[in-house]
This record gives structure tokens, sequence and C-alpha cells, in this order.
């Protein structure tokens, strides 16, 4: 179908983007408009206007300092995808946006768009939770920061106010010998993921014992979850395959989605075999000698 | 209210007055007549709508034209050099039988366009990675694979 009809405004900078915002009632904001387009052609969404911050370009890019990683909200998936400096900080990325929907899409797709819209089995919103990565929200009346646990206000709901506009994300990198791992399993390649599963681990010196972890799970429950008991089970505790086996019961935990694609138990079912798999990638290489980057 | 829009569409300035909701897929089929990019779901999942913008390819399903204003725009009918010479790939396309119905080549071709301008010898991984986003409902695939494979051999070889 076609898009509902909508006065559109162009922003050219985050001052007239934040000023529109303010001004309009029943706005959008339009990103990359990969989900957003694709609503409104279904008439999901009906908004009376359109704010398009495309044009603003302070509001792409990517910094890397200090161990601290700034993503820009309007940088798109496809950057991320090919940068040479986040993929040095943190390189799950690249795994995981090698799934976000496809090239052209990625190409058009921003990190900024995909946490606003907040798809529980989108790969970027999992990402930043697994990272507890800090987002920057600005409005005419205020800038604050919200911690992503506190930004996910429930099932495709993020917790900002019709005026305000998320600016930028910001997280910490891991140590470079830190093991990862994005896993998930989707119908056909580049689809929302029936589940997913994200893991970071730090191994201690004598390569047997977990210093520090982060597991999350996408696709499985209404938001992208935390598995952080398991995290705290295996936190010092000695990884191996039991270890894992029992820390990927923890979605259990979670009310599964039941969906036309997967019901509650193989979606459960999905969820516990790919953080199991996880696991045991990213501990594979948290406790093998570093390879050389393909 | 309408808008007025003015962009570059295979190396021409083309220009037109539209509603802002009008995808830039209509408004290349209806305002500029190039049907040639074809519309499947509309919703950014059968990839028949692909062209590229400024040189990379995206969903035209999923862009206002409005947004295309001094854009670049790239489409099926600017591949072949005239009616009478294929472009490399076009050729390939038609040697190998990657296409039955055709609905979709337009949106593959310009996939893999952009896939052939960036990487000169792609594995058949890399082939099936970058057309996964067009769905193909005729060949199966594999003479689309072939076709791609054999466009990277010819452009590859020293020209007459």
């Amino acid at each position: 179908m076609k898009a509902p009809p909508f006065d559109y405004h162009r922003a050219n900078s985050l001052k007239e983007a934040l000023a529109l915002l303010a001004a309009m009632e029943n706005a959008k904001t339009l990103a990359g408009g990969q989900s957003l387009v694709a609503m409104l052609n279904l008439r999901y969404v009906f908004p009376d206007h359109l704010i398009d911050i495309n044009p603003v370009a302070e509001l792409a890019g990517i910094d890397v300092a200090d161990g601290t990683i700034s993503v820009g909200a309007m940088t798109r998936q496809r950057a991320m995808e090919v940068s040479s400096e986040l993929y040095d900080a943190a390189p799950i990325f690249r795994e995981a946006l090698a799934l976000v929907g496809h090239r052209q899409t990625r190409n058009r797709g921003t990190f900024g768009g995909s946490l606003c819209h907040l798809d529980p089995s989108a790969e970027l919103p999992t990402l930043a939770l697994l990272y507890d990565a800090v987002v920057h929200i600005a409005s005419t009346r205020r800038r604050r920061s919200l911690a992503m646990r506190d930004f996910i206000a429930g099932y495709m709901n993020p917790a900002i106010e019709p005026d305000e506009l998320v600016t930028r994300i910001e997280l910490r990198s891991w140590p470079r010998d830190a093991g990862y791992a994005f896993l998930e399993h989707a119908r056909r390649r580049g689809d929302f993921a029936i589940a997913s599963a994200a893991c970071l681990i730090e191994a201690d010196q004598d390569r047997r014992t977990i210093r520090r972890i982060a597991i999350a799970v996408g696709g499985l429950a209404d938001r992208p979850i935390r598995l952080a008991a398991a995290e705290r089970e295996l936190k010092d505790a000695q990884g191996g395959p039991g270890a894992f086996d029992a820390a990927a019961q923890a979605c259990r935990q979670f009310e599964p989605l039941v969906d036309v694609h997967a019901g509650a138990d193989y979606r459960l079912a999905t969820a516990v075999t790919l953080v199991r798999r996880a696991l045991t990638a990213a501990w594979s290489r948290a406790t093998s000698p570093p390879a050389s980057v393909p | 209210m309408k808008t007025k829009v003015s962009l570059r569409v295979n190396g021409l300035v083309a220009e037109g007055v539209v509603e802002p909701r009008v995808s830039l897929a209509d408004f290349l089929r209806h305002e500029l007549g190039l049907t040639g990019t074809h519309l499947g779901c509309e919703h950014g999942v059968c990839g028949a709508c692909t062209v590229l913008v400024n040189g990379v390819s995206v969903r035209s399903c999923l862009m206002f034209a409005v947004q295309a204003e001094h854009c670049d725009v790239s489409t099926v009918e600017g591949l072949a050099e005239s009616p009478e010479r294929l472009a490399p790939l076009q050729q390939a396309f038609r040697d190998e039988h990657a296409l039955q119905c055709g609905f979709c080549t337009p949106g593959l071709l310009m996939t893999l366009t952009e896939l052939l301008r960036e990487n000169d010898s792609p594995t058949e991984a890399d082939v099936r990675d970058a057309i996964s986003g067009n769905i193909c409902r005729c060949t199966g695939y594999q003479p689309i694979v072939a076709a791609a494979l054999l466009a990277a051999r010819l452009m590859r070889a020293p020209g007459p």
C-alpha cells in the first residue's frame, strides 16, 4: 500500500529538528525509515507530520576515545558495519550488523532509529543492552541520558517523550582480548530473528575462570533482555559446557513471544540453544590466543 | 501539500511536483515514466524496487521522493550503454537464464551492480549474501548467482 498523507518537514540541524518536534502535534521523526516507512505504507501509523532528520550531519558519526564509543543516532548501520574504529573497539557489532536486515536496508537504517523502534528481535537494541549503553536524549526543554535498561519501557516502547530525540549512544568497550559472539536464528538471512543471543566474556589470566560476563537475548521476550542471574552464576566460575548449558536455562524465566514463525516452546528452545552456543563461541575466543583478523 | 522535487536520475536532471507521501519508486514510475523499477511488497521485504541513491542500494519504496532532493539516482534504465549493448551484468543474466518473469530482475541488477562495483572477485557466498534481500520466485536463484559470477569474470577480463 501507499503511505497516508502527512506534512513533511526537513530539519537541517539538531536545533531545527528539536524546534519542529516541540511545535508539532502528532509528529514522527523520520530517521532511516526502514521500519517507519514500512509501517506508514502498511497504514499502521498515521502521523500528521514527519520530521526528516536525515540532513542533520551532526547526528551521524562514530567516535572512539579512551575506551568510550560514541555513535550518533543517525549513523547508518552500514557505516557501523564497515567502521574499522568500531570493529577494533567492539568487534561484536560487525558480527551482529551482518544480520541486520539486508545491505539495502543497512544503507539507510540507523542506530538511533533501531533503538527507538525497539523491535524485540532487533540486533542493535540487544547489543546496546549488552553493553549497558547510555542513550543521550534532547528536546528544547532539556538534555538527559538514560541507561539502555531504563530506555526500554516495554514492547516496542522507548522511554522518550513525543518532543524528544535520541541524539547519541555511548558505550564502554571491553578489553581487546574479551571473547564475544552474536548468534541468531531467522527463517531467511536478514529477516527478523526468532531469537538471538549476544555474549561478551573476559577470562582470567588462568584462562579457566570467568572474570566478567554479559549475556543479552533478543526475540525471546517482549523486549531485549539480560540474563542477569546467569551472569552472576558464571562470574568467577569456571567456563565450560556444563556451566554454559546451565546458564542458558535462565531463558526459561521469561515469557516467550508467540507469532506465526514460532510458538512459545520452539522460541524458548531456540533461545536456550543460541545462548549455549554463544557462550561456547565467546569463551573459545576469550581463551584462545588472538587469531589473525579475517 | 505538493512539493517540488529536483534530482538526477541516470545522469539527467529530473523534476516533479508531488505529495510528500509519494515514494521514490512511485515518483520514478509515475512522474518520470521509468517503469523499470518494480514495486512488489511496498514494505521493504522483496527488494524488487532496489535502486542506487548516491551510489548505494536502497529500497525505493522505503524512501520518499522528497527525500531524494538533489540526490543522484541510478535505475535499471541507466545500466545499458545503449539499447543494443547491454551492461556485462545484464548480458550475463541473459546468458545464464537468470530471469523468467523478470519482476525481480531490476532490483537484483541494481543490488549486484553495487556489489560488483566494490568487489570485482566476489565468492559465491558474497553473491548469496548480497542478494539475500531480493526475492525471486521463478529461478531458484542458482542462475542468478551464476550470472553474477560470470559478470564478475567478464568485467575483470581485459577489454578488446
